[in-house]
């Protein structure tokens, strides 16, 4: 039995022990805005986070979350109003396709729970192994700087 | 008396109008449709490059419980392909299969674990044949014919001469040649291939949701290979992750999703992992390139002869296109006369290349640049003066027979040449601060590129017009905008969106747009070649203005006033200044009136001139209405010994006619340049036996934000005659000149060319070395 909270909400299911995060977050919970990008671990597309660390679902067990709490990307929205990182996406163009971007927003997110000034440095490094075939990374940079900006004027992250 | 004014966003920083679902979470791509009761489909692969099928024996799979259908080459006798003169490809292989990861047998069973386990217990029997990795290879006398129609494994041969290229050579005062080696690349776009499919066995017919850019060619495939009419398919393309060009065929995912939920009577998601969609490919193929160019001391260029071989795969999808592109775009960017084209598109035991963005162009640009550069050093100009010795002046038609009407070029060089500081910094980068660090040395190179706004003719030309938009306004005043354009992150919607409201003078959020299902919306070519905006959007300005027609009919009604007496300020109608006049929903309810519901249709047709010539077979390739151009200047750091380049900076200055969104131009403009960064520096698809090693994101290396540099874009807006509001396409013609540009900055920095893309740190290394060895020698007295 697994019992963890899922953006917020306490939820308990019967999940066999080789099941991914991932495949939990989309085919049990149908929260699909968490994505599928590659074979395991090499785009960033699934980042979610783990009591507030950004984590690859599709490189953890479902299991291994008894007891903990996973954010994800359906959790940022406040009463349906976007969060910081997600209108810095939005309004910035920090998305194109939008495939990566629950993934970029998630490790962005994390960042600022932890670290809410980060230097240009410091936003390149959070986000370094997440991919992004679109944007060319320029226009994400500013959506986090925008973000941390709409941050200051007391939104969430 | 009011202020109402009509309310303008051309030319405005907009937001794209789908971003909230995409920054939420909410934006349902084709993986993530959950239908009750679906089944899972799975692909069972060739292990083998090239083969004659003995059996597919499937018994075994058949025996396992769960397992609902299994489709081999049996179920379908049908070839696809993009192009109508060669559709020889299976969606799943019959006879033989010609690359290891070919389609050859699909199951779909009540879970993946079930459809997996099913695929192990297929057998193929085989009987091997010669496999060939490389277009040499391939070409060898002796070789085995890939394709029984294609004995020499040639796909298509082109050879033109425009002018007299021995005489220009004759009269040059330099002419030099080079061979240049373009790796492989694939699109990697991050959505993995997807497609749901469900048929209604009580009615026949059948639903696919697809990760497309042609919602339309997937509809004629589908109707091909399930050889059911057209009218009892549906075609629905959900959000999409990118595209770049490999999703403008139809690909045998969704056509086996079709194949299988056809046998299995219901529903079926086949979602294909990392491996799979690099396997199924249609990225840029490898090519070899030799190159001779003429020059005068002035600059002028007097002749060119361009010899490009491009291994293409194991069938021909793009490929006679393709290798058409790289010879007629030699064209429309400097003023050109006498040139000699060969070229050869070549079959090989490898997956399948096609469109990559800006297809077909990229390589023989990287080639044509680099050249250029090399010989105005020779010659004693800078590379910019060569480029302006070399303008077109517009309007024109090229010795091709492409129209050229705008040309922004020398704007886009005069931009980056004064945003870089060409002048000034570029002779002084080596002396500068970074040099004192002795390893590092630093650089600056410029290129250009140009790129078409859509194929002016179709390539299943049917005479309908080019592209056409509905719009559907009732009594609740809101105007739904129905297209096909397939919004696949490039923000086409928001453009469509945009134009329609210009034109009526109202806020966007006036406007919804419904895209994307064939049952409703009317058809669309689809999201290639830059179309969408240059098409598309004055699809949408003529359908906006058969709208604006209707409702002023209604105001001048309703006002007891005449049409053209009828001044439309967007939210309000009025017959002259002193009229208190009627809201836009006043006058929505009067034009509802007599007709109800009302629908208008805007078309968009190409002109002839704009197709292209006769005067080579396959000259209409490259025909368009309206040329994008792009100038760049890259400025590198590279390490003498280690090899490491970076890119510390680029300036890039993209003509796209009048920029519609400028937060949308920059993100394609910068996404362009990125890309063309990925394939100089570090992406490469590489073999062995016909097995394909990067097929994943960490050996297939796309630069990440570490990596990644800055890069300040100039937007230059030559206002297209025939552009919707002037514009011209923004998405693929700045990707081409990154690459020379960056060989350029290299040559600039360390004084070594690399003429072999990517120029990854081992090959830099590997020069470096070479090159202090000699220099050794020769400080020894010679070998």
């Amino acid at each position: 039995m697994l019992s963890l909270t899922l953006n917020g909400r306490a939820r308990t299911d019967a999940v066999p022990d080789n099941l991914l995060l991932l495949d939990y977050l989309r085919e049990i919970a149908g929260l699909t805005g968490t994505k599928t990008g590659c074979d395991g671990g090499e785009c960033g597309a699934c980042t979610v986070l783990v009591d507030d660390a950004p984590r690859l679902s599709c490189l953890t067990l479902a299991a291994t979350m008894d007891g903990r709490r996973v954010d994800t990307i359906e959790s940022l929205a406040v009463g349906g109003r976007l969060s910081a990182v997600q209108r810095g996406f939005h309004e910035r163009l920090g998305s194109q396709c939008g495939y990566c971007t629950p993934g970029f927003i998630m490790a962005s997110a994390g960042l600022l729970r932890r670290n809410p000034h980060p230097s240009e440095d410091e936003i390149r490094e959070a986000l370094g192994s997440n991919i992004c075939r679109c944007t060319g990374y320029v226009k994400i940079i500013e959506a986090v700087q925008y973000a941390v900006r709409l941050c200051g004027e007391g939104l969430t992250p | 008396m009011n202020q109402i004014t009509p309310a303008h966003n051309i030319g405005d920083y907009v937001p794209m109008i789908d971003g909230p679902e995409k920054v939420s979470g909410r934006a349902k791509y084709t993986a993530d449709l959950i239908m009750p009761g679906m089944l899972a489909g799975r692909i069972f692969r060739s292990p083998f490059a090239h083969a004659e099928i003995i059996e597919v024996d499937v018994s075994d799979a058949a025996r396992l419980p769960g397992v609902k259908a299994i489709v081999t080459g049996a179920d379908c006798d049908k070839g696809f392909g993009v192009l109508p003169i060669a559709r020889t490809e299976y969606p799943l292989a019959r006879d033989k299969v010609r690359y290891r990861g070919e389609p050859v047998a699909a199951v779909a069973a009540i879970d993946d674990a079930t459809a997996k386990e099913a695929l192990r217990r297929i057998k193929l029997r085989v009987r091997e044949l010669p496999a060939y990795q490389s277009a040499h290879d391939a070409l060898s006398p002796n070789a085995v014919a890939i394709h029984a129609h294609r004995p020499h494994n040639i796909e298509r041969d082109v050879l033109f001469e425009l002018g007299d290229v021995e005489a220009a050579f004759a009269s040059a005062a330099l002419v030099r040649e080079g061979a240049y080696n373009c790796a492989e690349v694939c699109q990697n776009q991050m959505e993995m291939h997807a497609a749901l499919a469900d048929y209604d066995a009580v009615r026949d017919r059948i639903t696919v949701h697809a990760s497309t850019q042609v919602p339309y060619y997937v509809h004629l495939m589908l109707a091909q290979i399930l050889d059911m009419d057209m009218s009892r398919i549906r075609v629905i393309k959900p959000h999409v992750g990118g595209g770049f060009g490999c999703r403008t065929e139809a690909l045998n995912v969704e056509l086996i999703a079709a194949l299988l939920a056809r046998k299995a009577g219901g529903c079926v998601r086949l979602v294909v992992n990392r491996e799979e969609t690099f396997i199924t490919h249609r990225g840029r193929p490898e090519t070899d390139i030799r190159l001779k160019l003429g020059m005068n001391k002035d600059g002028r260029i007097t002749g060119v002869e361009c010899e490009c071989i491009q291994r293409g795969g194991a069938h021909s999808g793009y490929g006679v296109v393709t290798i058409l592109y790289a010879g007629s775009m030699l064209y429309a960017i400097y003023d050109l006369h006498n040139v000699k084209y060969i070229g050869k598109r070549v079959l090989t035991n490898t997956p399948p290349c096609g469109a990559f963005r800006g297809h077909g162009t990229v390589d023989v640009r990287f080639a044509f640049e680099s050249l250029l550069d090399e010989m105005a050093h020779e010659i004693r100009l800078d590379p910019i003066a060569v480029r302006r010795a070399n303008y077109l002046q517009a309007p024109t038609f090229t010795d091709n027979d492409l129209m050229v009407n705008s040309y922004g070029l020398p704007e886009c060089v005069d931009w980056v040449e004064r945003a870089s500081g060409w002048t000034e910094r570029k002779g002084t980068l080596k002396s500068g601060n970074g040099a004192k660090t002795g390893r590092i040395r630093k650089g600056m190179g410029f290129a250009c590129s140009h790129y078409i706004s859509g194929a002016s003719k179709p390539v299943n030309w049917t005479g309908e017009p080019h592209a056409t938009v509905t719009l559907k306004v009732d009594f609740d005043g809101s105007i739904v905008l129905l297209t096909g354009a397939a919004e696949i992150g490039q923000g086409s919607s928001t453009v469509l969106v945009q134009s329609v409201a210009e034109v009526l003078g109202l806020d966007l959020s006036r406007i919804r747009i419904v895209i994307g299902d064939s049952d409703v919306v009317p058809k669309d070519n689809g999201s290639y070649s830059s179309r969408v905006t240059f098409m598309v959007g004055n699809a949408a300005i003529d359908a906006a203005n058969n709208l604006k027609a209707v409702l002023i009919a209604a105001a001048a009604r309703k006002l007891d006033a005449k049409p053209e007496e009828i001044e439309c300020l967007g939210e309000l109608y009025r017959a002259g200044a002193q009229d208190k006049g009627l809201s836009f929903d006043e006058v929505v309810t009067e034009a509802l009136k007599d007709n109800g519901t009302i629908t208008v249709t805007g078309n968009y047709s190409t002109i002839p001139q704009s197709h292209g010539g006769k005067k080579y077979r396959g000259a209409a390739i490259g025909g368009t209405m309206g040329y994008s151009y792009s100038a760049q200047v890259v400025e590198v750091s590279v390490d003498e010994e280690t090899g490491a380049v970076s890119v510390d900076k680029v300036w890039v200055a993209h003509d796209c006619g009048r920029a519609l969104n400028r937060l949308t131009v920059e993100g394609q403009v910068q996404g362009s340049v990125w890309m063309g960064m990925g394939q100089a520096m570090s992406e490469e698809a590489s073999y062995h036996e016909g097995l394909m090693l990067t097929a994943n994101m960490l050996d297939y290396r796309v630069p990440t934000i570490q990596d990644s540099p800055p890069i300040e874009v100039g937007i230059v807006e030559s206002i297209d005659p025939h552009g919707p509001f002037g514009a011209k396409e923004a998405g693929e013609g700045s990707l081409a000149a990154f690459l020379p540009a960056l060989t350029n900055a290299i040559a600039d920095a360390v004084g070594l060319r690399f003429n072999d893309l990517p120029v990854t740190p081992d090959r830099v290394f590997a020069a470096l070395e070479k090159r202090s060895r000699e220099a050794v020698r020769e400080r020894n007295g010679g070998t």
